[in-house]
């Protein structure tokens, strides 16, 4: 048994400690919200933010994020920046298969609590980690900045 | 993939009916197919409606069922689009959701029940428009029968009808009346100077559900006491298990069984089935398997090209015959042989399927483009009669045409695992890993051209011979799409719209891989080949290559010309200074029933290519969503772009994939995306599809570009893999 500091709430996963945090969330919690994409780190589609930092959940172990706080998508809503974000994002149509924008929504929120605003480089350096197949990067950017101007 | 449109007909077999009451009331409209085996009756004493398009509750909600695949195109949001428009809703009162397998939602022309070949908006157009119009019709009589007035002293506005004397009803409120009422036999559809709706940037009713992680997609679905398993397919296509220890793999805590399982392709494999995915995949892992790969033929990428290259050089099946005498006496020629190569689709969201099988009914929930056949391959891979089988069809994270798979191999696989574990649920999850190896690629092609111009830059001869693997062959279309042996899933887009003598031979060699289309079908390389040797013959003849695609057009052709010129004149081709490391690109392609037109920007730095600016003339005829549209393009463009990308291809050696995930099958990412600028051609004709038609010109322009810079022309896909 595991204790994770799940969205300020501590929960216990019966679960083997090589258990990635994504299949910990998915599997054990119900929390769907991270998806997976690739399992290697690879594609950003689990990105959770671990103590505010973005990792990707789908090779992070639950033995190393235990005494850690493990923030989700589920938590964003009641984010300010992580509000503003999803805000944007509707503002500006991104998703389209959606399958992805979880992880581009984590991801989005970490660079606008690191760089309030960010430039196209910025954005371009951090959001190349997350792949979309649908084709809504140039949407994302509008949208990031969009939130930036909002948060501000 | 495209079919003959020969089914008309069945538009008109249809009729519309009550389709019963929901459980909460409220008017519930949908059609009736007669002679289909699910007779208006039955369905009216159902509560769940099965056959229901529109369902209007006491509430004000109005829920419209989604006759399509909804995975990233937004047909999800414009189906309800074409109700609201005619039903005058309150669009912040619509909600979708997606129908299962069912005879109703079959596509009115096509007979079957799909999504592909960017139909879903162009079919759909007429049935989801009247279905609106008839429920406005009955919600008026309701509300005129109530207010003891005349229909045509009512009128509608968001959801409320109007009256004499200030009199409002909201939808919801006459909703049940409604249901009283009988369905209208015709309807009067808006004159499109009215609409609302069509026409307008109309936002995605699931942006809001797909920022937020609750949008529920095909993996996320769960049922009590599921397992979760993995599948350890062969390593070469067909190959079956000689023998396995699971031993080790039972020791792994959370496994609760593991199964030899009949794989698609004719192979074997084995699942390891337990509790989640992460213990399944650490049995899968541990498991010790000795595979039987002698019988199966095993593929090396570069012998095929080798082998596909002298069978270029032969004349193939004839597929449409010119002249070609004048080559040997043209003033110039051109000869060009063209690689391309083997694509996954990689869509985000894994393939999965879960199965619930019982003694006497299976309910499968799996993201898929075919339902009629996904469900009747499941009835049989269950021995279960067809109305023992539920398929729910879930929003799925891309697909490309990934899951539009014919003989439905995916589905049958999971039953097989549900069959053999026999003790409950399971969902079946393939890795990423899984996805880029395990097949339903774009088959890899070569072509051969040999062009023959005159004194003044005319072609009069082109020899044109494609070498690739039939997708229809073995499928439900094989007899529509395949013709004197040759496929048009191979040969679309080559005699498109320009006027050129082309004389075109096909060779469909067999290969041990299975093949599927991939968005923007044949287009994908036939267009690449196209646009760029048009481009190139323009060059040849002195013509800039804008001017030499107008001649070709000529006036037969105003939807291409408009295309182009709208995209050239916002572009600024011909007129901007470009930086000095720029050059210009153009290309453009028409397939189901749109244009599109791109001028591009590129530069190459260190022998690389580069993408900054796209601008799209595009023509839909009529723009049902702007802002879907204008996504579709955004998504064309980064998937077109993708193939170009060092490494977006999928080799074989020994029968083996030689990639794995996205480390080495390239994707494009945001750092590739150019800055791309939608421009639409006015129309109120009838809407084409826009799902795939912004694919096949994006690679050509691109390589136009690249040529402006290098003066060296790519003929093969990846670029910078030996460019010619």
């Amino acid at each position: 048994m595991v204790t994770l500091h799940i969205n300020g709430h501590d929960r216990q996963v019966d679960a083997d400690p090589s258990t990635p945090i994504l299949w910990a969330l998915r599997d054990h919690l119900g929390m769907t919200g991270t998806k997976f994409g690739c399992g290697a780190a690879l594609c950003g589609a689990c990105t959770v933010h671990l103590d505010g930092a973005p990792i990707r959940a789908c090779i992070t172990p639950i033995s190393a994020a235990a005494g850690h706080n493990i923030t989700t998508i589920e938590a964003m809503e009641a984010d300010k920046v992580g509000k503003a974000v999803q805000d944007a994002w509707v503002r500006h149509d991104v998703p389209q298969c959606g399958y992805c924008q979880s992880g581009q929504v984590m991801s989005a929120v970490a660079l606008l609590r690191t760089k309030r605003h960010p430039s196209d480089a910025d954005i371009d350096q951090v959001m190349s980690g997350n792949i979309c197949r649908c084709g809504t990067y140039q949407r994302i950017r509008a949208a990031i900045k969009d939130a930036a101007a909002t948060i501000a | 993939m495209r079919i003959e449109r020969k089914n008309r007909a069945a538009v008109s077999r249809r009729s519309f009916l009550k389709a019963g009451t929901a459980a909460a009331g409220g008017l519930v409209l949908g059609f009736v197919i007669p002679g289909a085996n699910r007779p208006a009756t039955a369905a009216a004493a159902t509560p769940a409606a099965p056959n229901a398009f529109l369902r209007i509750a006491p509430d004000d909600t109005i829920t419209v069922m989604v006759d399509r695949l909804e995975f990233g195109q937004g047909v999800h949001t414009a189906l309800p689009m074409l109700i609201a428009e005619e039903l005058d809703a309150d669009w912040s009162r619509v909600r979708a959701e997606l129908a299962p397998a069912g005879d109703v939602y079959k596509d009115p022309l096509f007979g079957i029940q799909m999504t592909g070949s960017s139909i879903s908006v162009a079919h759909s157009f007429t049935h989801y428009r009247e279905t609106g119009a008839r429920a406005r019709a009955m919600l008026i009589a309701a509300a005129a029968e109530r207010w003891q007035v005349a229909p045509e002293q009512c009128a509608t506005s968001k959801g409320v009808v109007i009256g004499p004397a200030g009199r409002r009803a909201t939808y919801g409120a006459l909703a049940d009346a409604a249901m009283k009422q009988p369905v209208p036999a015709t309807v009067r559809l808006k004159d499109a100077k009215d609409f609302r709706f069509i026409g307008k940037p109309v936002k995605r009713l699931d942006a809001r559900a797909k920022s937020s992680g609750r949008q529920q997609f095909g993996i996320d679905f769960t049922l009590p006491g599921m397992k979760t398993a993995v599948v350890a397919r062969p390593p070469v296509f067909g190959a079956k298990v000689r023998s396995f220890d699971a031993a080790k793999a039972r020791a792994i805590t959370g496994v609760v069984d593991v199964v030899e399982v009949a794989v698609g392709s004719g192979g074997r494999g084995v699942a390891v089935i337990a509790d989640g995915y992460w213990p399944a995949k650490r049995g899968r892992e541990a498991l010790a398997i000795e595979w039987g790969t002698d019988a199966v033929a095993k593929l090396d990428s570069d012998r095929q090209m080798r082998d596909y290259r002298a069978l270029a050089a032969t004349p193939g099946q004839p597929a449409i015959t010119a002249d070609t005498g004048k080559l040997a006496s043209s003033a110039k020629t051109i000869s060009a042989v063209y690689e391309f190569p083997y694509l996954a689709h990689a869509p985000m969201e894994p393939i999965n399927c879960v199965v619930d099988l019982g003694v006497d009914r299976c309910t499968v929930w799996a993201g898929v483009q075919f339902q009629t056949f996904d469900h009747g391959a499941i009835a049989t891979a269950t021995g279960l009669k067809p109305a023992q089988v539920t398929l729910n069809t879930m929003m799925s994270g891309g697909g490309f045409g990934r899951r539009g798979v014919t003989t439905s191999d995916d589905l049958i696989e999971a039953v097989n695992v549900a069959k053999a574990y026999g003790r409950g649920p399971v969902k079946v999850i393939w890795s990423r890993e899984d996805d880029i190896k395990g097949g339903y690629y774009r088959p890899s092609h070569v072509h051969k051209v040999d062009i023959g111009l005159d004194a003044n830059g005319d072609v009069v001869a082109w020899n044109h011979v494609i070498v690739g693997q039939a997708i229809s062959a073995g499928t439900p279309f094989e007899s529509v799409l395949i013709k004197n042996g040759v496929d048009s899933t191979t040969t679309e887009g080559i005699v498109e719209a320009y006027a050129l003598p082309v004389n075109l031979s096909v060779h469909h060699p067999k290969a041990n891989v299975p093949v599927l289309w991939w968005r923007g079908s044949a287009s994908n390389h036939t267009a690449f080949v196209m646009e760029t040797l048009v481009d190139e013959v323009a060059h040849a003849a002195g013509i800039d290559p804008v001017d030499y695609r107008r001649r070709l057009l000529g006036d037969r052709h105003p939807r291409h010309l408009a295309a182009l010129e709208l995209a050239v004149a916002r572009s600024g081709y011909g007129k901007k200074q470009l930086d000095k490391d720029r050059a210009w690109g153009v290309a453009v392609h028409g397939m189901s029933g749109s244009v599109v037109a791109y001028v591009v920007e590129a530069s190459v730095k260190d022998g690389v290519p580069r993408l900054h600016k796209v601008t799209a003339g595009v023509h839909c005829n009529m723009a049902v969503n702007p802002l879907t549209i204008e996504a579709q393009v955004q998504g064309a463009v980064l998937a077109s772009l993708g193939t170009t990308l060092p490494g977006a291809a999928v080799t074989f050696k020994d029968g083996v994939v030689e990639q794995q995930n996205f480390n080495d099958y390239t994707v494009a990412r945001m750092t590739d995306m150019p800055h791309v600028d939608v421009f639409i051609v006015p129309s109120t004709d009838p809407p084409g599809g826009m799902g795939e038609p912004g694919v096949p010109p994006l690679a050509p322009a691109f390589a136009n570009a690249v040529f402006g810079v290098t003066r060296k022309r790519v003929r093969k896909l990846p670029f910078g893999l030996g460019s010619a």
